[in-house]
């Protein structure tokens, strides 16, 4: 039993932990809403400015926003749709179905999650420059568009979700093959699917060494890219720097905001079950 | 992911059992997974498996390729910049997870008791787990700014020294390791908890009946129910943190910092290939990295995985 004191101190402690956590997302609308000069000076200011119009401005001035944030779009959503499509269908071929090989396919597939992403950058560049795909961004979604990880985890998923007798119905209705995955396995499968979506689209909103070595033309980035570079050349102004950064991250919190009981839930099912 | 992958499921051996069908029969779901292994081949096994010859190789992207031999792994061992970039990776590897994740199975605990506003801590203790690397680094760089960032307007404040926080190689270190500890508390914290509410409630009351305190519990009961789900963070931890890149590229830039302190071993990849392009070099450092990835877990694994009982 906690007494009253002790609970008190507890979300006490709780409540400045994630004052501290949502501080940065505070300070970094301060200063995108003040100037430079505003922020750095002593003591500096801690409210909200006017100089948002202004920082937003010299933003897209700059780089090219919005065509980044379209390609970084692009990328996440193409992506996703089809990462969601080929890892789902081959989650559910090894959760419900049996033929000759797939234990060794399965362990093949675990094996992979251990290497490491440098140990194929270079020749997998070679490859981009091979298939004239360099500076493209089909070079950032089609090697990615079907995944181990994904595969894994929406096997777990159907093995306990949907029973073997549903699947042996659905084949004597005459749904083939295709039919009982439709109709049977996606509709099933929703809530792992809005997780592993989200975890897509924000694993490649945020990505960056791999844009930053294949997308070798400056006025065709992705976010991520164009925001370092803003970083790089003015990284003085740091409210205009600020306002980008802040102005990239707003899909993904519209995104995160929308899902969030799903993805937390997905998130530590991961780990937790198996 | 490591974790569940060594708790197999029921259906172990059952391939080749029952009627004999030709394997062609199978086809619709041969052509299921081909997707993943076609793009692993060509993006995946193929690039490995080019990266380890090319080790053994001089090569400038342009030119013939030349087998050199240990050469490529010769000069590494003599590379003073190859061993600081190891060395910074690990020092920022420790500096930032071991804070993380005893400050996470701390808040994790409190959560767990803690029944009122649960949702809306876990919200914020997530949230910067999804923000992105440069975003971040970009905000982390700022207040640690040597002239006016805000860490030096608070000390300044407070009446003590300010710092060259990004211009010195401590400062760069702990900057970096502030901002891995800010984005990857809370991800661990909501891991902890779903591992906390996972402990059968029979095992705390009949240590309450023993008389045990909050402390004892926790020690006792709390920390080895949990080790399964520790050693999955650790794990994760080490493979994430052993590759660390954006953070001290955005910081400080490629060549990281003062001392080449922000300098880590992906950074140093990255460098040799894509700047140098000197290939075979790069592809050196390449396996070493992924040495030391297999290295550290393989210590961490003994470390937390503590006596066999299942």
């Amino acid at each position: 039993m906690i007494r009253r004191r002790g609970r008190i101190l507890l979300h006490v402690g709780l409540a400045v932990t994630a004052l501290i956590s949502l501080f940065p997302f505070y300070w970094s609308l301060v200063m995108a809403t003040n100037t430079t000069a505003d922020i750095y000076r002593f003591p500096p200011k801690f409210t909200f400015g006017s100089q948002l119009d202004d920082n937003i401005h010299h933003v897209l001035t700059n780089i090219a926003f919005f065509q980044s944030m379209g390609n970084s779009a692009i990328v996440a959503v193409s992506g996703t749709v089809l990462v969601l499509f080929f890892d789902s269908l081959a989650a559910f071929t090894f959760a419900k179905f049996r033929f000759p090989g797939r234990n060794a396919l399965f362990v093949i597939l675990l094996a992979t999650m251990l290497l490491p992403a440098q140990l194929a950058t270079i020749p997998q560049f070679q490859t981009m420059v091979a298939l004239g795909w360099v500076g493209s961004l089909k070079a950032l979604i089609i090697p990615g568009a079907a995944n181990a990880f994904g595969i894994f985890w929406m096997r777990q998923y159907f093995q306990r979700s949907i029973h073997d007798e549903l699947v042996e119905a659905a084949t004597l209705d005459g749904c083939g093959f295709m039919g009982t995955y439709w109709h049977v396995a996606l509709p099933s499968a929703r809530p792992a699917l809005a997780f592993l979506g989200i975890f897509t689209f924000v694993a490649s909103w945020n990505d960056y060494l791999w844009p930053l070595i294949v997308l070798t033309n400056p006025d065709h980035l992705t976010l991520q890219v164009a925001l370092s570079q803003l970083n790089r050349s003015h990284g003085v102004d740091y409210s205009m720097v600020m306002t980008g950064a802040l102005l990239a991250m707003i899909p993904l919190i519209i995104v995160f905001a929308l899902f969030a009981r799903q993805f937390i839930k997905g998130a530590t099912e991961g780990a937790i079950r198996g | 992911m490591t974790l569940t992958a060594t708790a197999p499921r029921s259906d172990v051996g059952t391939t080749g059992s029952g009627r004999k069908r030709p394997v062609r029969s199978y086809w619709r779901f041969y052509l299921a997974l081909s997707p993943f292994y076609i793009l692993f081949v060509v993006f995946g096994l193929y690039p490995v498996a080019s990266t380890i010859l090319l080790a053994f190789q001089k090569w400038d992207g342009l030119g013939a390729r030349q087998m050199v031999g240990l050469q490529n792994f010769k000069f590494l061992i003599e590379d003073n910049t190859f061993w600081l970039s190891l060395w910074n990776t690990l020092v920022l590897f420790v500096m930032s997870t071991a804070p993380t994740l005893c400050l996470a199975l701390l808040l994790a605990v409190m959560l767990h008791s803690a029944v009122r506003f649960s949702s809306v801590y876990r919200f914020a203790y997530f949230v910067p787990n999804i923000t992105s690397l440069v975003a971040a680094a970009i905000f982390f760089g700022a207040i640690f700014s040597t002239n006016f960032g805000l860490i030096n307007a608070g000390l300044r404040s407070l009446g003590l020294p300010t710092e060259d926080w990004l211009g010195q190689p401590w400062g760069i270190k702990i900057a970096i390791s502030t901002m891995i500890v800010w984005q990857w508390t809370g991800y661990n914290t909501i891991i902890y908890l779903a591992g906390l509410q996972a402990i059968p409630t029979e095992q705390y009351e009949a240590a309450k009946v023993d008389g045990a305190g909050p402390v004892r519990t926790f020690f006792s009961i709390t920390l080895p129910q949990l080790r399964p789900v520790v050693l999955f963070t650790v794990i994760m931890s080490t493979i994430g943190g052993l590759q660390t890149f954006t953070e001290p590229q955005v910081m400080v830039g490629t060549s990281g910092g003062a001392g080449q302190s922000g300098l880590t071993a992906v950074m140093y990849f990255y460098t040799q290939a894509f700047v140098a392009n000197d290939y075979g070099y790069a592809a050196a450092v390449a396996l070493s990295i992924f040495m030391l990835v297999l290295l550290v877990t393989a210590i961490n694994w003994r470390l937390f995985r503590g006596r066999s009982e299942s």
